[in-house]
């Protein structure tokens, strides 16, 4: 059995990787499009919400978005602290790939909720803890994706933007807890102390439509990390191929 | 399928999901592939990474 530090040192290599992703690919995207369709079925036919009726069914698209919107900024976080602590090849391409993954489904959040706001609460917005919170971090990934594109350098970009994706880690727990402060949101009802105190008609298909959408973000994040991994290959190559053109300029001739 | 009085906010919340997530693969599938053209084409020229050139002269001068 390979062990996890051993299987990172043995995917620090980006032909392995390459090799390794381009097999599991194929496999997890079918699986993705198998489990969504199987949420989206278990969603449409799981019975009326007794308080809110059919508006529930935006929950089920509305809280996996919202998970893997945090989901997804600690995968960058944890990236970056790969690549500014253990210096892994990868954990640049991965912090690097993550961001605008992390920032769609972060807007998926803030659309998706607002769509239920309307009906349940009678506005698209409110200046909530827990939606301002989110609203933060999708600016944050913005701003992370912005530092990283500003710098030529693509060294020192990494670096940079691995500090800012470090230090902002802590709107996560601030997003968790927001729903404490005087919030209109409801507080949670499936990752909390205790039981879920969501009914299990409405649990199972919430669940189905979590897992369904994070192999989903996997297989985006897989093959954003490959064609990041192609990118950097093409300016390697670039620039071997500008430097063999320097060479032969530079040789007298004859 | 009847989805009751607010219907329109329910679908319009699966129809923004479904579009940002389709654009999501189409972003990265034609990406991959235009970066994927972008090597073979280099490589068709003759252009080598360092570590491919390293590898080539240690099997040359075995």
């Amino acid at each position: 059995m390979i062990s996890m530090p051993n299987l990172t040192q043995r995917l620090a290599n980006p032909t392995r990787f390459m090799e390794l992703s381009g097999r599991l690919l194929p496999w997890i995207s079918a699986l993705a499009c198998v489990l969504l369709a199987v949420g989206l079925y278990m969603a449409f036919t799981a019975p009326l919400d007794y308080q809110q009726g059919h508006a529930a069914k935006i929950m089920f698209v509305h809280v996996p978005s919202a998970w893997l919107a945090m989901a997804g900024y600690a995968l960058v976080a944890a990236s970056s602290f790969g690549l500014l602590v253990f210096r892994h090849p990868l954990a640049d391409v991965s912090a690097k790939a993550a961001a605008p993954l992390g920032a769609a489904f972060t807007f998926l959040c803030l659309v998706t909720g607002s769509l239920w706001g309307k009906p349940m609460w009678g506005a698209f917005w409110v200046w909530d803890p827990r939606l301002t919170s989110v609203l933060i971090l999708f600016f944050l990934y913005l701003g992370l994706i912005a530092l990283r594109s500003s710098i030529e350098d693509e060294a020192l970009a990494a670096k940079l933007t691995a500090v800012l994706a470090l230090t902002g880690i802590v709107m996560l727990p601030v997003i968790k807890f927001s729903v404490e402060w005087n919030s209109l949101h409801q507080p949670a009802s499936v990752m909390r102390l205790g039981a879920p105190t969501i009914h299990a008609t409405l649990l199972w298909p919430l669940l189905a439509m979590a897992i369904a959408m994070t192999t989903l973000f996997a297989a985006l994040h897989l093959k954003a990390m490959r064609n990041e991994i192609l990118r950097r290959r093409v300016k390697a190559l670039r620039a071997v191929e500008v430097e063999g053109a320097g060479g032969l300029a530079g040789q007298p001739a004859g | 399928m009847d989805l009751g009085p607010h219907a329109a906010f329910i679908w319009a919340a699966y129809a923004i999901v479904a579009a940002v997530l389709a654009g999501l693969v189409a972003w990265l599938v034609l990406d991959g592939r235009r970066q994927q053209r972008l090597v073979d084409e280099l490589e068709a020229r003759g252009v080598r990474r360092r570590s491919q050139q390293g590898g080539a002269a240690r099997r040359g001068s075995d």
